[in-house]
């Protein structure tokens, strides 16, 4: 033990050579993670897939009870013109005690209370629930029917049965005309 | 490591000589699965499963790269060269079908693997590791036949791409972003289908790797067998090579019969019709369903319906991880000293009577729609199902009188080995 700024018994105190043991290795450990995290990155969304773009559809075509999928970032957006009895049937529900309790207005735009616009996206894990095309099972609370795990959506896209947690999603859209909006 | 009597590996021209002093590689083999490796004598059919899933994993390694050679992984072309490698390729529709089929019976190889271990107790001490090992196995197994599933952009495949993915979205906090990172978009599209091509071809050479872990673990004990009473002396076991080998290969003649005849004349009774229409985003097939062997751990996710302090959903997709992630700890959860269940009167009942109906149970409604009766039976055979391996197998294995144990596997086979024993090395060798 030639070198004298270490005390020259180990065991009382801390050595400097300790410290750089803990350098060292630190340095080597923020290395591997500078390694490490590009690695991961590069598997979440690149910038062509983030070039999320915004949707424009024309309502002024969708007959009352009809509704049509539309296309917004590669995921199915539901339109749909409620007929009146639909209305009254989810007003009604307003304060059934919902699993996700919204009321029908909350879900729509002023002055376009008939016009519901939700993500065709069950909640649950992510299938498009049945009831937009004509014909299609629109489960019992007479709105949309997911195939996948049997989640049942009212007339106003709200979760009432099934393993789905939360109402269909929906996004964020203003009307540019009476009959065009535009999403996103 | 092996018995003190097993066979040693001599060398015998100037070839074998070089080699063994300088890398033995024909003496481990020897040694593994050759005439130095002395195995139990009465291994019965239930004990073939082992070699056969090895047979499926070189199948489907080989088909696989054969396939990847005329496959493209982009959501535009992925589906028409699926179509390209049935018609164009040579032999391709053989190709697709042989590894298509082969993912079939690697899980039905596989499967009844595991439940001879459930059933033999395989899993107890000494040979607690190799059961770990086999989990991770399967576990990367169901990761792997997955992604595959995905790559002929089919409808189920995109949807099974979207449900299973949005198995991670349901985590609190995280699940979101993981999902979108797992994707690498809002929804399955090239980013996915690209990622999953790579990641299919990398993960059966992990499963190869762990498959040497597990028989390496395996060749420490040595295998268990039917009576689950250990090896005590040299009348108790035969050399692998030529007894086993003879016998793994005609059960592999066997396994093969019935493979081809799925191939050649059922090639899609085991799949999905919807797989052979195009992926389409906007539209979910009325019924979906994974492939069947997912449809136990399908039927547990679909169990829960109803919020209870966590959301259903979440709920679900914990059951269905831990139905799986529970057997790391069956070591440890049945206490019982006897192996065998063919020594354990109770825990036989409850294996065949409970274990099994459940699983039958889930399988059916795992495949069958989200509506009732299914629901609530698979609601009451989830139940059962946590409640025989956390309930059930540790309370039997702890009240349970099993029956009369055979002094040794000699005794077991031919009746008596007293004479036998004599002047043999009558202490377990390990």
């Amino acid at each position: 033990m030639a070198d004298t700024t270490a005390t020259a018994n180990p065991e009382d105190g801390v050595r400097r050579r300790d410290f750089l043991d803990i350098a060292a290795v630190s340095a080597a450990g923020i290395g591997g993670l500078a390694v490490v995290y590009p690695l991961v990155t590069q598997m979440a969304p690149s910038k062509d897939v983030l070039a999320a773009s915004s949707t424009e559809v024309d309502v002024s075509g969708i007959e009352p009870g009809q509704a049509i999928k539309a296309v917004f970032r590669k995921q199915p957006l539901f339109v749909k013109r409620l007929t009146p009895e639909e209305i009254a049937a989810a007003q009604r529900d307003d304060n059934a005690g919902l699993r996700d309790p919204q009321t029908l207005a909350e879900r729509t735009k002023e002055g376009h209370g008939d016009i519901l616009v939700t993500m065709g996206v069950c909640t649950h894990l992510g299938c498009v629930p049945l009831g937009a095309a004509e014909g299609e099972v629109k489960g019992e609370y007479g709105g949309y029917f997911c195939p996948c795990h049997g989640s049942h959506y009212d007339t106003a896209g709200r979760i009432r049965k099934g393993p789905a947690p939360t109402n269909l999603e929906v996004p964020e859209y203003e009307f540019t005309s009476e009959t065009v909006i535009q999403v996103g | 490591m092996s018995f003190p009597w097993a066979r040693q590996y001599e060398p015998k021209n100037a070839v074998t000589k070089f080699l063994d002093e300088k890398l033995p590689l024909p003496r481990l083999v020897y040694n593994a699965v050759g005439a130095g490796y002395p195995v139990p004598r009465n291994l019965s059919y239930f004990w073939n499963f082992g070699v056969l899933a090895g047979f499926f994993l070189v199948v489907q390694i080989v088909t696989g790269v054969v396939l990847a050679m005329h496959y493209a992984a982009n959501a535009q072309v992925a589906f028409a060269t699926t179509e390209h490698i049935m018609r164009d390729v040579n032999w391709g529709w053989l190709m697709r079908y042989a590894h298509a089929n082969g993912a079939s019976f690697f899980f039905i190889v596989v499967y009844l693997h595991i439940f001879r271990g459930l059933f033999y107790s395989s899993y107890k001490a000494p040979r607690e590791m190799i059961w770990l090992l086999g989990v991770v196995i399967f576990l990367l197994m169901m990761a792997t036949a997955f992604m595959g599933y995905v790559l002929p952009w089919g409808q189920m495949s995109f949807w099974g791409a979207k449900v299973i993915t949005g198995l991670f979205g349901a985590i609190p906090l995280v699940g979101e972003p993981i999902q979108i990172w797992l994707l690498g978009g809002f929804a399955p599209d090239n980013a996915a289908l690209n990622r999953f091509f790579s990641l299919h071809f990398l993960l059966p050479f992990v499963i190869a790797g762990v498959v040497i872990l597990h028989i390496w673990a395996l060749h420490i004990p040595g295998s268990s067998n039917p009576t689950g009473v250990e090896v005590k002396s040299e009348s108790d076991t035969v050399p692998f090579h030529p007894y086993y080998t003879a016998k793994d290969g005609f059960g592999l003649g066997i396994a093969l019969l019935a493979y081809f005849a799925l191939v050649f004349f059922l090639p899609n009774a085991l799949g999905h019709p919807d797989n052979y229409i195009e992926a389409n985003p906007l539209s979910t097939p009325a019924h979906i369903v994974p492939e069947w062997y997912f449809w136990p751990f399908y039927a547990i996710l679909r169990a829960f319906t109803v919020d209870f302090i966590l959301p259903a959903k979440l709920w679900g997709v914990i059951a269905m991880f831990a139905s799986i992630l529970l057997w790391f700890f069956l070591p440890w959860l049945d206490k019982s000293p006897v192996r065998s269940g063919h020594y354990r009167p109770l825990f036989r009942k409850f294996f065949w009577f409970g274990l099994i109906p459940a699983m039958i149970v889930l399988f059916i409604c795992g495949g069958a729609p989200a509506e009732e009766p299914y629901v609530m039976l698979s609601q009451i055979a989830t139940a059962y199902y946590f409640i025989h391996f956390l309930v059930i197998l540790p309370i039997i294995s702890s009240v349970e009188k099993p029956e009369e144990l055979p002094y040794s596997i000699t005794e077991a086979v031919l009746g008596s080995d007293k004479k036998m024993v004599k002047g043999e090395n009558a202490e377990p060798a390990v």
